[in-house]
């Protein structure tokens, strides 16, 4: 007899077996979204990691972190304007081969089913962080179009959480390849929703795919702080 | 995409200027019916060429949307359901998908709206609901090329048989099997049958499971068909933008194809992924004209298909020989006791470590399959303990092709492999051992296929092929028979010399 039917893995397409145990017994199958060797492919964020942007240190050469904190972070600690703006970061994976393949099926190809690979664990991820407000990273209209779904939107939904947009974007997504120096430069990319709710003295999280360079994230987390937020951290589900 | 749906026809939301109405997604229409084709319209012979027996997306088509609607509305463009939902069952008209598990539902910024897409097809870019599949309605471009094979070899006389039969099929549109032993020469004995479609103006195809096989047959085909632009299509090419009486293709990118060809030529149709999957099935059908010629090759027909042929049910060619006149190797039976908890254990059965050793010493290369990549990998180590050139390699293996070229060059001894080296490849002078040939992967056919690595060259056309096995197989059994069946055959009619 079968109890329940058996999935598939969302990356492969090979059958994964339900688990049964008690629980699944009384709530039903906990359905795994792939399969144990996809999921092996992916590999999770271990301490020690960056306490600022939560890059995994490990693999790093000491003499690029201090203190806990890797150079880059240091850098934007430097900067008078970028000092504190994004509070902390916190990723799921590391933007390794297998994440970029994930990542290019879900945002290019339209596979929006990607997203739900992660609902468990970004679902316990949002319970742990201390936050009043989700905020997707916004697509410009053209691109959300195109594309048919914004990847954090998508992300921060199937985690069954209710993101809320504060922002607009102005600039089109193309961060061509600029030097760190003219990123931290870089003219306005956000601005504030018309539609925005008020959200003064509130702690905001921010929710993206990938955090790469960071500046996509702080440039969304300045324009927050300047209307009144009053903290702002950042989500994400791979690190680069 | 939303339409404006007007009495007759509909109006892509971008194209609309003022005009009030509903706004209705394609999947929530019922098809209105192709406008009739105006005859006096000016076409665009470009869009001709790039459209005619395709199924694209609206991204795929280099041309503007004002430009593809005004042939809509000449009749010479329809727009057409990319996913259908009857409120119960969901079915992809590009992939012919209609297994649930295979589609999934997003909140779309296009349509606004809950939206259903395919995700068996997702790789060729995403159909859903709201996505129109654009076809060419209007004529489609004429071409004739008399006498285009330059070709200066000769058929064996079983490929000529061949020839004459898939002429045959090509004039008459029929459907035909064409079953030939690794070896036999495939390749050539499509020539004449291909320069007869092309002279009558019959667009053809090839498709073949893998990409390899595609860059393979492209200049092949391209030499002896020197005039003839031929599209050469895989994942990740380039030239889709041209119109070729010739294709060879992968058959995923059939699925881009709508009653295209007169002449469907499917190559290894008993291979991985035609055979396993349903989806490029549905996409060989569609891509064929309704009363196209559909031609299938194979070295190794599944075993309804081999009952078919023999019963005269099924129009058949066999060709049982070589080309090189000498008879298919047979594999022998070797019992080798558990070996999985052998290998387990850090030990290889005594009967594999003489038979590897005695290649060894005689300087014989050989290939080894195993059914999966972690007892290979196990086994690896102890191996190398015999010769430390002995390698591995796996269709995950990101130095797979500097390890067959190894082989080639003869740096690499002995080989370890699962299915992947299966066919395609070929080495000239090898022996052959499965290790597990009562393991489920080893098919019938797969074991046809590898047996059929042995022997290819006519300065070495014999070898040994031992299957290693803890019980035998049904599959094992059929697989020698077949190959035993085929040298009967062969010698019946004279096509070998021993
Ligand atoms: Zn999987
Ligand atoms: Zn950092
Ligand atoms: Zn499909
Ligand atoms: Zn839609």
């Amino acid at each position: 007899m079968q109890l329940f039917k058996t999935d598939l893995c969302l990356l492969c397409s090979s059958p994964i077996a339900p688990t049964i145990n008690w629980e699944s017994l009384l709530f039903g199958p906990n359905q795994k979204p792939i399969c144990e060797k996809c999921y092996a492919q992916f590999s999770p964020i271990r301490e020690p990691a960056c306490k600022i942007c939560n890059r995994s240190l490990d693999k790093l050469n000491p003499k690029f972190y201090q203190d806990g904190v890797c150079n880059d972070c240091i850098k934007w600690q430097q900067s008078s304007k970028w000092k504190n703006v994004l509070e902390k970061n916190t990723s799921l994976f590391e933007y390794n081969d297998f994440m970029a393949e994930v990542i290019a099926r879900f945002k290019y190809r339209g596979d929006y089913a990607m997203a739900k690979i992660f609902s468990q664990q970004l679902k316990q991820l949002l319970q742990n962080i201390d936050y009043d407000l989700l905020v997707p990273i916004p697509l410009s209209e053209e691109r959300l179009y195109e594309r048919g779904f914004n990847q954090a939107d998508s992300l921060a939904l199937e985690a069954g959480a209710e993101p809320i947009n504060l922002l607009r974007r102005i600039h089109s997504e193309k961060q061509s390849k600029k030097s760190r120096n003219e990123r931290i430069h870089l003219p306005q990319v956000f601005q504030l929703s018309q539609a925005a709710p008020p959200f003064q003295n509130k702690h905001i999280l921010l929710i993206d795919d990938v955090y790469t360079t960071g500046s996509t994230l702080r440039q969304a987390a300045v324009i927050l702080l300047q209307a009144g937020a009053k903290t702002v951290q950042s989500l994400t589900l791979a690190r680069g | 995409m939303l339409f404006l749906k007007k009495d007759e026809y509909v109006i892509p939301q971008q194209l609309v200027k003022g005009e009030a109405g509903e706004f209705v997604r394609i999947t929530d229409m019922t098809n209105p019916k192709a406008l009739p084709v105006d005859p006096t319209f000016p076409f665009n012979q470009n869009l001709q060429l790039f459209l005619s027996g395709r199924k694209l997306l609206l991204d795929e088509i280099p041309f503007s949307l004002e430009e593809i609607h005004n042939h809509y509305l000449h009749g010479y463009v329809d727009y057409r359901q990319g996913v259908i939902f009857d409120g119960k069952r969901l079915y992809c008209c590009r992939c012919g998908n209609k297994d649930a598990v295979f589609f999934a539902s997003f909140h779309c910024a296009r349509c606004k709206k809950k939206c259903w897409y395919c995700r068996k097809c997702i790789m060729m870019g995403r159909v859903s609901q709201c996505t129109p599949l654009i076809i060419w309605t209007g004529p489609t471009p004429h071409f004739s090329f008399q006498k285009s094979l330059k070709w200066q070899g000769t058929l064996s006389p079983s490929q000529k048989d061949a020839s004459i039969k898939i002429k045959e099929a090509v004039r008459e549109r029929k459907e035909l099997l064409v079953w030939a032993v690794c070896g036999a020469g495939k390749t050539e004995m499509l020539f004449e049958g291909i320069e007869e479609a092309i002279q009558s103006g019959k667009r053809t195809a090839i498709a073949t499971p893998r990409t390899d096989v595609v860059l393979e047959l492209t200049p092949r085909f391209q030499q002896v068909f020197p005039d003839i632009p031929i599209a050469s299509l895989y994942g990740g090419s380039e030239d889709r933008h041209r119109y070729s009486p010739l294709v060879i293709a992968t058959t995923h990118q059939l699925l881009r194809f709508h009653e295209a060809f007169d002449c469907l030529i499917i190559d290894e149709v008993d291979a991985f992924p035609y055979s396993a999957d349903e989806m490029l099935q549905t996409a060989a059908e569609l891509a064929r004209k309704k009363n196209g010629s559909l031609i299938f090759l194979t070295a190794t027909p599944k075993e309804v298909w081999q009952a078919e042929c023999y019963r005269g049910k099924r129009n058949c060619v066999i060709l049982p020989a070589r080309f090189h006149r000498y008879p298919l190797p047979i594999p022998s039976f070797g019992w080798c006791g558990n070996w999985r908890e052998k290998v387990k254990k850090g030990q290889i059965p005594l009967k594999i470590l003489q038979w590897v050793k005695s290649r060894l010493v005689s300087g014989k290369q050989a290939l080894i399959f195993f059914p999966h990549i972690e007892l290979m990998e196990q086994a690896l180590p102890y191996f190398q303990k015999m010769d430390g050139r002995i390698e591995a390699v796996h269709s995950e293996d990101p130095n797979r092709k500097e390890k067959v070229q190894a082989m080639r060059t003869g740096d690499i001894p002995i080989l370890l492999t699962t299915t992947i080296l299966e066919r395609g490849v070929t080495f000239p002078n090898i022996d052959v051992a499965v290790v597990g040939a009562e393991d489920d992967t080893f098919t019938e056919s797969a074991l046809v296929q590898i047996a059929g690595r042995v022997g290819r060259s006519p300065q070495f056309p014999t070898g040994d092929i031992t299957f290693f096995h803890y019980g035998i197989t049904r599959a094992m059994i059929r697989s020698r028979n077949q190959l035993l069946r085929m040298n009967r055959q062969a010698r019946m009619k004279g096509l070998i010399d021993s």
